[in-house]
């Protein structure tokens, strides 16, 4: 029909989409290729005295020392590797469990998905940081793993309300009534109609509650309930700079950038990733 | 003995009544068009049929469907059932078919369960070419891209066409088709009408056709029910209920199609 019109028209925003996606890979490619450096070299020892204290930033300290006189750089990139395993693995536990209750309420009777719908809202209604304290509570010792088990936990709520929304819409249409009509079993509408329906839209959000995900982790170690040291998470980093923020304050921006562009540059990926995976838009290229 | 049984069917939601006391049977091979305004029950009708209501409706009275009772079963009893005694084309071909899968896989899915249900191995390029003969016998030019595309790269009546072939894959003795036409524009409208007689007749199948509008029903059907607010209020061969209505709300609607066709001019 329009086609040709709508391919011009396209032109200028395919550009700007390649570069979304380009530059969130660019952001996450960096922090995933630091991670992966950390655990061979480290610029200087992360828990060795390298310098005076609370140096500012120079060639040999990049982001400067802390207040123990290490250098904070080195303490930066390890903290993209703890950010990276908290962003994945809380996403990893949410979208597991989060997308399995999200499925079955839509498919419940009733009855069970009005009980299901209103554990989900009152779990959200609980502050992600509040319930994934309860948790870390409950583990009776905070480390890396109950921080990410917490947060995946308390993200779970939200993930299995939005999958419990989308599915019914795309349970709703008529594709599935078709299939169902033609003898599709469950497990084929949910695995070959739903999920991959609904996927675009939880991808993004997976994006969102990793940056959240990222974010409460430094949230939970500012509160000393995070990963302990030596783990130099970036919310402690912040942490210990809070005390010297006016004296040394590039202890408190440095991490700040690293956690910006993290989570910046997953969101960007996501959104990239899902605009390239629809057909209605790669088909234009 | 007839393919479709429906005796005393009421249903009803939230105490309200929106179909009462409907019963009407479909032998095999027959095709019956069911008729109404919306909001009559006909499509509710449909649903009750392959057990398919939306959650919340109170089913009374019977439905035997090739046999089997159909109120009351179990989810397994009708996944087995769908398909092989019934299959459905909906109205609206824009949502008809999963936007996320090549048209090719979509056709194929009800081919390989059919062949899996009677216990035969699948064979691949046996699928393929039987995916391509359906896709040729509802008429689909260049199948070669057809196979290939996306639901939203061919038009609304190719993907109607689709959504008939997928039905046809499944080989149902009853084919039931919702307002199929509705959504297409006139010329394809016609196409889709003599297309779906057409194989209904090749196959033997029978044909439960639901429509609003008389002309499209008298073109497929040969017995027709009219329903009005979850009622029937006439029942016969379509010619017979058409040239001379028994009650005044059929009347009224033969009187509509002819003004309308009247307006239109003297295209039929």
């Amino acid at each position: 029909m329009s086609g040709q019109v709508e391919t011009a028209a396209a032109r200028p925003r395919l550009s700007r989409r390649s570069l979304t996606l380009n530059i969130g890979l660019f952001l996450v490619g960096m922090h995933v290729t630091v991670a992966l450096l950390t655990l061979v070299w480290t610029p200087y020892d992360p828990t060795g005295m390298t310098g005076g204290r609370l140096e500012a930033p120079s060639w040999a300290h990049w982001a400067g020392t802390d207040r123990l006189g290490r250098d904070l750089f080195t303490q930066i990139m390890i903290g993209s590797r703890i950010a990276l395993i908290v962003g994945f693995g809380a996403v990893a536990i949410a979208a597991t469990i989060g997308v399995t209750l999200g499925v079955l309420s839509a498919f419940a009777t009733r009855y069970l998905d009005d009980i299901l719908a209103a554990a989900f809202d009152i779990l959200i209604a609980f502050p992600t940081l509040l319930l994934a304290m309860l948790v870390v509570a409950a583990t009776e010792s905070a480390s890396l793993f109950s921080a990410t088990l917490a947060l995946g936990i308390a993200i779970s709520a939200i993930v299995a309300r939005l999958t419990r929304i989308l599915a019914k819409r795309i349970l709703s249409m008529d594709y599935i009534t078709a299939a169902r009509t033609a003898g599709a079993s469950w497990p084929s509408i949910v695995f070959r109609h739903l999920l991959p329906n609904i996927w675009p839209m939880l991808a993004v959000n997976f994006a969102l509650q990793f940056g959240l995900a990222v974010i409460a982790e430094a949230s939970l170690s500012y509160l000393g309930l995070g990963a302990p040291p030596p783990n130099a998470s970036w919310g402690r980093l912040l942490q210990e700079a809070q005390g010297t923020v006016y004296t040394a304050p590039f202890g408190a921006i440095a991490p700040g950038i690293a956690l910006v562009t993290l989570v910046i540059g997953m969101n960007l990926l996501a959104d990239g990733l899902r605009e390239a995976g629809d057909p209605t838009r790669r088909g234009r290229q | 003995m007839s393919l479709l049984d429906i005796r005393g069917l009421t249903l009803s939601t939230g105490g309200q009544t929106l179909v009462s006391d409907v019963s009407f049977s479909i032998a095999p091979g027959e095709r019956l068009g069911l008729i109404g305004e919306s909001g009559s029950g006909k499509s509710l009708t449909a649903l009750a049929t392959i057990g398919l209501l939306p959650r919340g409706f109170r089913v009374q009275g019977s439905i035997k469907l090739d046999g089997h009772e159909v109120v009351g079963a179990s989810e397994s009893a009708m996944i087995a059932l769908r398909g092989a005694a019934a299959a459905t084309v909906f109205q609206e071909p824009l949502t008809a078919l999963n936007p996320l899968m090549k048209v090719g896989r979509q056709v194929a899915e009800p081919v390989i369960r059919r062949h899996r249900r009677a216990g035969e191995t699948v064979d691949r390029a046996a699928v393929a070419r039987e995916v391509r003969s359906l896709l040729e016998r509802v008429s689909l030019p260049d199948i070669d891209r057809i196979v290939k595309s996306y639901p939203y790269e061919i038009s609304g009546g190719q993907r109607q066409r689709v959504a008939i072939a997928m039905a046809l894959a499944c080989r149902p003795k009853l084919l039931i088709a919702d307002e199929p036409t509705t959504a297409l524009d006139v010329t394809t409208q016609v196409e889709i009408l003599d297309l779906l007689s057409g194989l209904v007749r090749e196959d033997g199948m029978a044909l439960l056709f639901i429509s609003h509008d008389l002309p499209v029903v008298a073109r497929v059907t040969e017995n027709v029910i009219v329903l009005r607010r979850g009622e029937v209020i006439e029942q016969g061969q379509v010619h017979a209920v058409f040239d001379a209505p028994k009650h005044d709300y059929t009347r009224s609607l033969v009187d509509a199609a002819t003004a309308f066709d009247k307006a239109l001019g003297p295209s039929r």
